[in-house]
C-alpha cells in the first residue's frame, strides 16, 4: 500500500469512527464501538513496549488496573475529578513500571514475559486480600451528577465514545512520535540486534525503561476510562492476567512493531468475541470459547505476522522498501540452519 | 506455635508440592525439548481429571485403577496435539507460539464446557478415601498416595530420560537439535515423544488430584501458575530443577499461608519466584 492510500484510509477510519455514534443509535452497536476503541488504545499502548521494543510484557493489566483505582480511589476519598485521577494514575503506573522494570528487564524473551506474569498476579492477589482497596468485592462507583468534571454520563453513551477515541488517538500520537524520535530507533536496535546495540553504547535498560513507563502510563489512562464508563471496578475485571493476554492478542492479531495494527486487531477480536458472545453464548455450553479459542489458534499458526503482515504482502508499497521492515516484527526470525 | 503444627504445615506443603512438581515436570520437558512454553498445559491436567471422573462415573472404576489408561490417552493426546498444530509454528516467533498454546487453552476450556457441563464434580467415594495419622501427624489419604504416585511419576520420567536411549535422544534433541539430527535422531518424532510425555506427567497429576480435587473446565488455571513458577524457578528444561521447586514452592505455600494471610500466599510464592530469578536468571538449576 502506497503512502498515500494508507493515509486515505486512515483518514476514512477516522471520520468513519467519529460518526459511527451519530449514524447508528442501537445501545449495542455503541457499546461495541467504544469496546473496540478502548480495547484498541490498550493495544496500541501495549505494542511501544511490545512490539517496538520487542518486550513481551503479560502483566500489563496491573497498570490498567492502577489507573482504573487511583481515579477511582481519588475521587471516592477526596472528592477529585476523575480527570485529574486519569493523569496521577498514568503518573503512578509508570512509578510501578519503573520498580518492576528494574528486576524483570535482567530477563529475556520467555523469561520476561514470565516474569511479567508473576508481577501481574502479585498485583492481582494483593489487591484480592486488600479491604481498603474493595478486596475482591471491588468498587461500585457512586453516580454523580452527569458531566464533564465527574467523568460520568447516564444516559447517552456518546461522550464516552469521543473520550475513548480521543485517548486512542492520543497514545497514537504518543506511539508515532517515539518511532519518529531517537528512542525509537534505539528501541528497534535492542529489538533486532541487543548485543550490536550495546556495543555502539546504546544503554538497553534505559530505553527499554523508558518504553515501558509510556506504554503502562497510556495503558492506565485506558483504566481509568474504564473505570468511569462502567461504573465498577474489581481485580477480576481489572487486573487479570487474561486481559493482560488481551492486550498483546489485538497487537498480535493486528502486526506487532505497526502503528495501525493494533487497531486493525482490536477490531476484529472485539467483533469476534461480541458475535460469538451473542450469536453463542448465553447458553453457558462454552460455544463462544470453542469459536475464540480455534480463531486464535488458526491465526497465530497461519497468518503469524498479522492482519497488516497479510496487507503489506498482498498490496506491497511501490517503489523502493520503506525504511524499517513493515509488519516484520512478526515475521519468522532467521533461524541459522 | 509449637514444633508439632509446623512439621504437620510443613509435610502438607510438601504433600502439594510433589503433584506441582508432577504438572511442572511435563511442562519444562516440552519447553526443554522445543523452546515453547504451553500454556495449555494446565488442559492436559483437566481432561486427565475428567477421564478419572467419567471412568469412575460410567463404569464404577476407581480412579488409581484407570491411571495407566488416563495417562495412555493423555500420552496420545499431547502427540496428536503437537502433529496436528504445534509441528506448524516449531519454527514461528515466540509471540505466535505463546498465542498458539493460549488459544489450544480457551478452545479446551469452551471444549470441555460444551461436553461436560461447567459444574463442579468429584469423584466421591475412591479406595483412598480416609485419613492416614502417625505421631500425632494427621493427613488425608488421597493426598498422601498422590503425592506418592506424583514422586513415583516424576521418579520414571527421571530415569527414562536418563538411562535408556529413547531418553538419551530426546535429552540430545534439548540439548541442541541440529547436532542431534546428524546423529540420525529424528527430531519430529523426539518432539511428539516430549509432547506425549508432558501430556502424560499432567494427566497422571489430574487422576491423582480427582480423587480429592474438584473437578470443572477451568481447573487448569489453578495449576497451570505454579507450574510456571517451578520451570521458571527449577530452570527451563530441567526435570531435577522442577521437582526440587515444587518441594519449595509447596513449603512456601502452606507454611506461609498459615504464618500470615491464605490470601497472600500466592503472592509469596510469585515473590520468592521474582526474587531468585532476578538473582539467578536461569533458575535453581539451570544451565546459564
Amino acid at each position: 500500500m502506497s503512502r498515500r492510500t494508507g493515509l486515505a484510509v486512515g483518514l476514512a477510519s477516522l471520520l468513519g469512527a467519529a460518526l459511527f455514534p451519530l449514524l447508528v443509535t442501537r445501545p449495542t452497536w455503541q457499546n461495541t464501538a467504544i469496546l473496540m476503541l478502548m480495547t484498541a488504545q490498550l493495544g496500541v499502548a501495549w505494542n511501544i513496549l511490545g512490539g517496538y521494543a520487542g518486550q513481551v510484557s503479560l502483566g500489563h493489566a496491573a497498570f490498567f488496573g492502577t489507573g482504573a483505582y487511583v481515579s477511582t480511589l481519588l475521587s471516592m476519598r477526596l472528592g477529585v475529578s476523575p480527570w485529574a485521577g486519569m493523569l496521577a494514575g498514568g503518573a503512578v503506573a509508570a512509578a510501578l513500571s519503573a520498580v518492576i522494570g528494574w528486576p524483570c528487564f535482567r530477563l529475556k524473551g520467555h523469561y520476561f514475559a514470565m516474569a511479567t506474569i508473576a508481577v501481574g498476579e502479585i498485583v492481582q492477589a494483593l489487591v484480592n486480600g486488600w479491604e481498603a482497596l474493595g478486596g475482591a468485592v471491588g468498587f461500585s462507583l457512586p453516580f454523580t451528577e452527569s458531566g464533564l468534571w465527574g467523568f460520568v454520563w447516564g444516559r447517552s453513551k456518546l461522550p464516552y465514545h469521543y473520550i475513548a477515541l480521543g485517548l486512542l488517538l492520543l497514545t497514537l500520537s504518543v506511539n508515532w512520535l517515539v518511532t519518529r524520535s531517537h528512542v525509537g530507533y534505539y528501541l528497534r536496535a535492542i529489538k533486532d540486534e541487543p548485543d550490536a546495540a550495546r556495543s555502539l553504547g546504546v544503554s538497553l535498560g534505559r530505553y527499554k525503561q523508558i518504553a515501558m513507563m509510556l506504554s503502562s502510563a497510556l495503558a492506565a489512562m485506558g483504566g481509568t476510562l474504564y473505570a468511569q464508563k462502567e461504573l465498577f471496578i474489581d481485580p477480576g475485571s481489572t487486573l487479570s492476567t487474561s486481559l493482560s493476554i488481551k492486550m498483546a492478542l489485538v497487537a498480535i492479531l493486528g502486526g506487532v512493531g505497526t502503528l495501525t495494527g493494533p487497531i486493525v486487531g482490536a477490531v476484529v477480536l472485539t467483533a469476534i468475541e461480541e458475535a460469538s458472545r451473542i450469536g453463542f453464548g448465553g447458553t453457558g455450553r462454552g460455544t463462544d470459547l470453542i469459536v475464540y479459542g480455534l480463531l486464535i489458534v488458526v491465526i497465530a499458526v497461519y497468518q503469524p505476522s498479522g492482519i497488516m503482515g497479510w496487507v503489506a504482502r498482498r498490496w506491497p508499497a511501490p517503489g523502493p522498501a520503506p525504511t524499517g521492515p513493515p509488519a516484520a516484527g512478526l515475521a519468522p526470525e532467521a533461524k541459522p540452519s | 506455635m509449637t514444633g508439632q503444627l509446623l512439621l504437620q504445615t510443613v509435610l502438607s506443603g510438601l504433600l502439594v508440592g510433589l503433584v506441582y512438581a508432577l504438572v511442572a515436570v511435563g511442562l519444562t520437558i516440552i519447553f526443554g525439548v522445543m523452546d515453547i512454553v504451553n500454556f495449555a498445559h494446565g488442559e492436559f491436567l483437566m481432561v486427565g481429571m475428567y477421564a478419572s471422573f467419567w471412568g469412575f462415573a460410567l463404569w464404577k472404576l476407581d480412579p488409581l485403577f484407570t491411571l495407566p489408561l488416563t495417562a495412555l490417552a493423555l500420552f496420545a493426546l499431547g502427540a496428536a496435539v503437537y502433529r496436528l498444530v504445534i509441528r506448524r509454528i516449531t519454527d514461528a516467533p515466540m509471540l505466535s507460539q505463546i498465542f498458539t498454546t493460549f488459544g489450544l487453552m480457551i478452545l479446551a476450556r469452551g471444549l470441555a464446557q460444551y461436553l461436560w457441563k461447567p459444574d463442579f464434580r468429584s469423584v466421591d467415594r475412591t479406595i483412598v478415601a480416609g485419613k492416614v495419622a502417625f505421631a500425632g501427624l494427621q493427613f488425608g489419604l488421597p493426598q498422601v498416595v498422590a503425592a506418592g504416585g506424583a514422586v513415583a511419576t516424576t521418579g520414571a520420567v527421571w530415569w527414562f530420560l536418563r538411562s535408556t536411549r529413547l531418553g538419551a535422544a530426546l535429552e540430545a534433541t534439548a540439548a541442541d537439535k541440529e547436532a542431534a539430527a546428524l546423529m540420525g535422531i529424528d527430531a519430529q518424532k523426539m518432539f511428539a515423544l516430549a509432547w506425549g510425555i508432558g501430556a502424560g506427567c499432567a494427566g497422571v497429576a489430574g487422576a491423582l488430584l480427582s480423587t480429592y480435587y474438584p473437578i470443572f473446565p477451568e481447573v487448569g488455571a489453578n495449576f497451570i501458575l505454579m507450574a510456571f513458577v517451578l520451570v521458571a524457578l527449577g530452570g527451563f528444561g530441567s526435570v531435577t530443577g522442577a521437582f526440587w521447586a515444587g518441594i519449595l514452592v509447596g513449603v512456601v505455600e502452606v507454611v506461609g499461608g498459615f504464618l500470615w494471610d491464605p490470601a497472600y500466599k500466592l503472592v509469596l510464592v510469585l515473590a520468592l519466584y521474582l526474587l531468585v530469578v532476578w538473582l539467578r536468571p536461569q533458575g535453581l538449576l539451570g544451565k546459564a
